[in-house]
């Protein structure tokens, strides 16, 4: 039987195509990472098409208030749309409650937000990472339809399946062969851990690469953006 | 006022031509507590008198953020400007939604001068009873509009709505034509001051953090309110002034 998984429906040559798809993957990584007082949110740029790469630049995340960062991976379409959407839902909880949105709140919002569309998906695989109450840093992961899980590492998006173990191995150190403390991680530490992650996932993952954005939250700075460049092969 | 037999509902004319249940409407926005506008090249400011119903209550608001870029000051029924402020903050959000830029403040006080405009001729309805003082910044600059049950508007340098509002006004009157060249600091000092000048024929009523409210919008700065504690900067000129009067400033009995 025909394995209809290696069609690519943006491959002119291929013998079945289907006359209308509502969805691209433009592939991406997003990784969020909360650490005692901080969080680091980063999200690739590089926009892919089938083999094809239409941009270096794209802007793959979304601050929603100084404390919480929403990154998204998988359409962009379906990404800025959702950003759109969260962004003035945030803008309307904040004039109507009147105190600062949450990184709960954001989950749930999110949450809400994509089950709303359970039956037309946004094609978007989502972290959402910030300071909780007491000021400790959490992410959660979400997939397309809004089932999220608060955490303290996570991974999504093209190269999920390269670095999610790293990241549970390193961090969390699960799996290991000896029975290892779970120290904590420095700013600087996690800033570095999560360089490297891109930059190996880099190399086996073609839509990977180019730059990634990375952003800091932290409760003194808010925050804070840096660019950190990729190979562009 | 006096009653006559023209003016029980807003569809009916008076022989002199005036509706007269606009201007009751109009009443409605004098009886409330002072609030100040003033505009410069970069900057627009709103001083507003917070006034309490009795101790034990806390103060009314006369402050309402709209969007990022856009706040108001109101006079008169704070209800009416409730639902106003939440038809506003959803037309700035859709705006912003659709266009991908800031709302432009001429168009937002259009919108919202219809919407009381039908309400000054339906009889089912009456019109809002609430002046509003808007402040915003777009692309065009600073800006400062007032807003009047009639459904009227107006742009203007500076001006005061509320009660004993005129005191104000004539010191805004004296000052409005330096009020480009000032800084903001300036800007704020003339906002206050003119503030002042609406209690300043009371007796045992002083601004203070307690019954004054600040709001500040303008190039590279959000809509901020400054209120409480955060206010207190700002009344060290009323401080200064009550010591040295300045020139040119009616001190009223």
């Amino acid at each position: 039987m025909y394995n209809k998984q290696h069609l690519d429906p943006h491959d002119d040559t291929s013998a079945q195509r289907p006359d209308f798809m509502p969805y691209q993957n433009n592939g991406g990584t997003v990784v969020a990472m909360g650490g005692e007082d901080y969080c680091i949110v980063a999200a690739t740029t590089r926009l892919g098409l089938g083999f094809a790469i239409p941009t270096r630049n794209v802007c793959r995340y979304a601050i929603l208030n100084d404390r919480v960062v929403l990154a998204t991976a998988g359409m962009y379409a379906d990404t800025v749309a959702l950003h759109k959407v969260v962004t003035a839902r945030v803008k309307v909880y904040q004039q109507q409650q009147e105190k600062p949105f949450g990184l709960f709140s954001a989950a749930q919002l999110l949450s809400n937000t994509l089950y709303y569309r359970r039956f037309f998906p946004y094609y978007t695989f989502n972290v959402l990472g910030g300071l909780d109450q007491d000021g400790q840093g959490f992410v959660y992961g979400f997939d397309a339809i809004g089932s999220g899980e608060k955490v303290k590492v996570v991974c999504n998006g093209t190269a999920q399946a390269l670095i999610q173990p790293i990241l549970d191995n390193q961090v969390e150190k699960k799996q290991q062969y000896e029975n290892k403390q779970i120290e904590k991680w420095s700013l600087q530490e996690a800033l570095d851990l999560v360089k490297d992650v891109f930059t190996s996932a880099g190399e086996r993952d073609i839509y990977t690469g180019d730059a990634v954005d990375i952003c800091t939250v932290t409760k003194q700075r808010g925050v804070v953006v840096e660019t950190f460049p990729l190979k562009k092969d | 006022m006096f009653r006559n037999q023209y003016d029980t509902d807003v569809t009916t004319f008076s022989p002199q031509g005036r509706l007269h249940q606009i201007e009751y409407a109009q009443e409605a926005v004098k009886q409330g507590s002072a609030v100040v506008g003033v505009r410069n090249k970069n900057y627009a400011v709103l001083a507003t008198l917070k006034r309490t119903t009795s101790d034990l209550a806390s103060t009314q608001k006369k402050l309402f953020p709209i969007d990022d870029h856009i706040g108001m000051a109101i006079a008169g029924l704070t209800a009416d400007a409730r639902l106003l402020s939440k038809y506003m903050r959803t037309e700035c959000l859709n705006y912003k939604y659709v266009y991908e830029c800031p709302m432009p403040l001429s168009r937002l006080v259009l919108r919202v001068a219809d919407k009381h405009q039908i309400a000054t001729q339906r009889v089912s309805k009456r019109p809002f009873g609430v002046g509003l003082l808007i402040i915003g910044y777009d692309q065009q600059g600073p800006h400062l509009y007032e807003t009047s049950p009639s459904g009227e508007y107006w742009e203007y340098q500076a001006m005061s709505i509320g009660a004993r509002a005129q005191s104000a006004r004539t010191y805004l009157e004296k000052v409005f034509e330096t009020l480009d060249n000032c800084s903001l600091d300036q800007l704020c000092r003339h906002a206050v001051l003119a503030l002042r000048e609406t209690v300043a024929a009371l007796k045992d009523m002083e601004l203070s953090t307690k019954n004054c409210a600040l709001a500040i919008v303008g190039k590279d700065l959000k809509f901020t309110i400054y209120e409480d504690e955060d206010v207190l900067p700002y009344l060290d000129v009323v401080q200064a002034a009550s010591l040295q009067p300045m020139d040119g400033q009616s001190s009223t009995l």
